[in-house]
């Protein structure tokens, strides 16, 4: 077996003492995850072409038995050692691709265990006689380092091919994140489509009953797994957001008495002011290269939308309006924000250039619209709909195409997936207040609550990491 | 801060629709009024009752004037709104030692951001009308709740009136 690192790692983490008073203690990024090229069956070279229609991808069987291991072997990822940590792996991809709705996977819990040669060289008879169009095969293998190789193939049935086939090398706390990988790869493979998968999400975990509600800072992997609260709850937390190297978090909190924006970086667990002002600052947001922030901000009870470097320093204030401007999200490529304003009498989203010019109405629709989100393909925003109800809703960049995707009581602040696929957002309950985070596609059907330990909000869902 | 909630929620649930009727004294008349323009009760202040330059002394002098209510989605100053300001206006100019914060909050119908800048619309409302009153702006600390601390917690139109509101808390 051929293996060739392309990546050298430095495992340096720095270790800072949390200062303000409602940060627990920092957590880390981990690190990137190192790609390694995996031997397989190079004869005819992988297949191209890919599913387009979506109804079509839906239908396709996806066998995906345990992983093998060359050696079974202990392992800090599973107390059972390397060959039960591939059960798990392939438990997860599993588990990904059903809960979003893709695909017929079907898991190592009800499939044959195929030995580590068949890795590369496929049992196709067995598979092709289980109604299965694809196969997932793959394998764990701990190194003296204690880094774990973890390889994954994916194997079209029908034409005994292989379509596509990648490695990786994590350490064993980070196994996960290579199922996250092996699932990002199927999908994009058989879709065409960007991945998502190996992305984080923060987001605010909510106890206690509605008029004491308790609000810290949490984050979590995609899929709900590797939670962890970030702040102590003490103060109320709100609105959070990752910037695109993970690296940092930027979030409101009351912690000195005042709702204020703060950027938290995480590794080191030290948070700062986004600007040096008495005046209070809300609804922060990273521009596409995480170089600029947005934030709103209260003169004389008036809120505006202001940009300042993220390393700190002056503040341009982007609008001046009379009514209440807040929010804004970037388009992807950086030159247009929308945001949302109450000029015209309700609130309603506006695209401006991303000076502050050419300031243009873009709902006409009926109804209020409010928390707008860029896709980041570019193509779409998301916004929750106040038309009594709140429900998540999209539309074309020039307000056209509106298009409702949820009916609950109230669906508030959509966030996209990296891919711009799906979109996450929050679900309150009429009266009692409870709330919980779901996410739905763009077709609207697949909706499904994600599994939080506690009540959860605002969700911001991240990019895919390094 | 519990004990400042739990007074809010006390008055505000007892009192919501009574924003302009007056509190009788409770036990001796009121001393004699130091500024000439004073019509309101003025609180009797005994050894064993609330302490001047404390929430229960601010609301047992003014009653449920404590708090301002507002139309949804609006800001403006209501008549009913600006007789309870006065109200309170004449209790910060007896007590000019007094420094208080004005807290802004929406119903939950809002969206979480937007509800926050318009908490901080209504409590600066509030406060510009103090200040036109001739309390010393010095005195106003702001700050918006949004939606995030409702006092009635129902889904339903007599709870959302009562979240919609600038509640003044005297600041120990």
């Amino acid at each position: 077996m051929t293996k060739k690192l392309l990546l050298l790692l430095s495992a340096a983490l720095i270790a800072a003492p949390a200062t303000a008073q409602d940060l627990g203690a920092p957590i880390g990024e981990g690190q990137p995850v190192e790609s390694i090229a995996v031997e397989g069956d190079d004869a005819d070279g992988p297949l191209r072409g890919t599913v387009t229609d979506e109804s079509a991808w839906s239908d396709i069987g996806i066998a995906i038995p345990a992983f093998a291991t060359d050696r079974e072997r202990p392992t800090p990822a599973n107390a059972d050692g390397t060959g039960a940590l591939g059960r798990e792996v392939a438990r997860v991809i599993t588990a990904n691709l059903r809960n979003n709705g893709l695909f017929k996977p079907v898991g190592p819990d009800s499939l044959p265990q195929p030995s580590f040669t068949q890795i590369t060289a496929p049992a196709f008879s067995t598979w092709s006689g289980r109604s299965a169009e694809m196969l997932v095969h793959g394998y764990v293998r701990a190194r003296d380092d204690g880094k774990l190789v973890v390889g994954c193939y994916l194997y079209d049935v029908a034409l005994q091919d292989e379509l596509v086939r990648e490695g990786w090398v994590v350490g064993p706390a980070d196994w996960r994140r290579a199922a996250h990988k092996c699932s990002d790869l199927i999908f994009a493979r058989l879709t065409g489509e960007s991945p998502f998968f190996d992305s984080r999400i923060a987001y605010i975990a909510e106890t206690g009953p509605k008029d004491r509600r308790v609000k810290r800072l949490a984050v979590m992997d995609s899929d709900g797994a590797n939670h962890r609260f970030l702040t102590l709850g003490s103060a109320t937390a709100l609105t959070p957001r990752y910037s695109p190297d993970y690296s940092n978090i930027l979030y409101l909190s009351y912690v000195d008495g005042n709702p204020r924006i703060y950027v938290y970086d995480i590794g080191s667990g030290k948070q700062t002011l986004v600007t040096e002002n008495r005046n209070p600052t809300i609804a922060p947001r990273w521009s596409p290269d995480g170089q600029s922030i947005l934030y709103s901000m209260a003169v004389a009870g008036n809120t505006d939308i202001y940009r300042v470097p993220a390393t700190g320093g002056q503040s341009v204030r982007l609008t001046s309006n009379p009514g209440i401007d807040v929010g804004g999200s970037y388009s992807p490529d950086g030159r247009k924000i929308v945001f949302e304003s109450d000029r015209s009498g309700s609130q309603q989203c506006y695209v401006m250039d991303a000076d502050g010019s050419n300031q243009k109405r873009i709902s006409f629709f009926g109804g209020r619209c409010a928390t707008p989100e860029w896709s980041p393909r570019g193509d779409q925003i998301a916004f929750t709909r106040i038309a009594g109800d709140f429900n998540v809703a999209v539309m074309n960049t020039g307000g056209g195409n509106m298009r409702v995707l949820t009916r609950g009581w109230q669906d508030e602040a959509p966030t996209w997936a990296p891919n711009g696929r799906i979109i996450q957002f929050f679900r309150t309950e009429k009266n009692t207040g409870r709330s919980g985070i779901w996410q739905v596609d763009l077709t609207g059907e697949n909706e499904r609550r994600l599994p939080t330990p506690v009540d959860a909000s605002d969700p911001a869902w991240g990019p895919i990491r390094p | 801060m519990n004990t400042k909630i739990a007074t809010i929620l006390l008055l505000a649930s007892a009192t919501t629709l009574a924003a302009c009727s007056k509190k009788a004294p409770e036990q001796l008349p009121p001393p004699p009024a130091e500024t000439a323009q004073t019509t309101q009760p003025t609180p009797q202040v005994q050894p064993t009752g609330p302490q001047v330059g404390s929430q229960q002394h601010f609301a047992a002098a003014v009653g449920s004037s404590t708090t301002v209510y507002f139309d949804t989605d609006r800001y403006n100053i209501d008549s009913q709104d600006a007789a309870a300001l006065q109200a309170q206006a004449q209790y910060f100019a007896r007590y000019p030692q007094v420094t208080f914060t004005i807290e802004g909050h929406a119903d939950e119908r809002g969206t979480r951001e937007y509800n926050l800048a318009l908490g901080e619309r209504r409590a600066d409302s509030a406060k510009n009308f103090l200040v036109s009153l001739g309390v010393d702006p010095n005195r106003i600390s702001v700050v918006s709740y949004g939606k995030e601390r409702p006092v009635a917690l129902a889904s339903n139109e007599s709870a959302w009136a009562q979240n919609r509101r600038a509640a003044s808390v005297i600041i120990n």
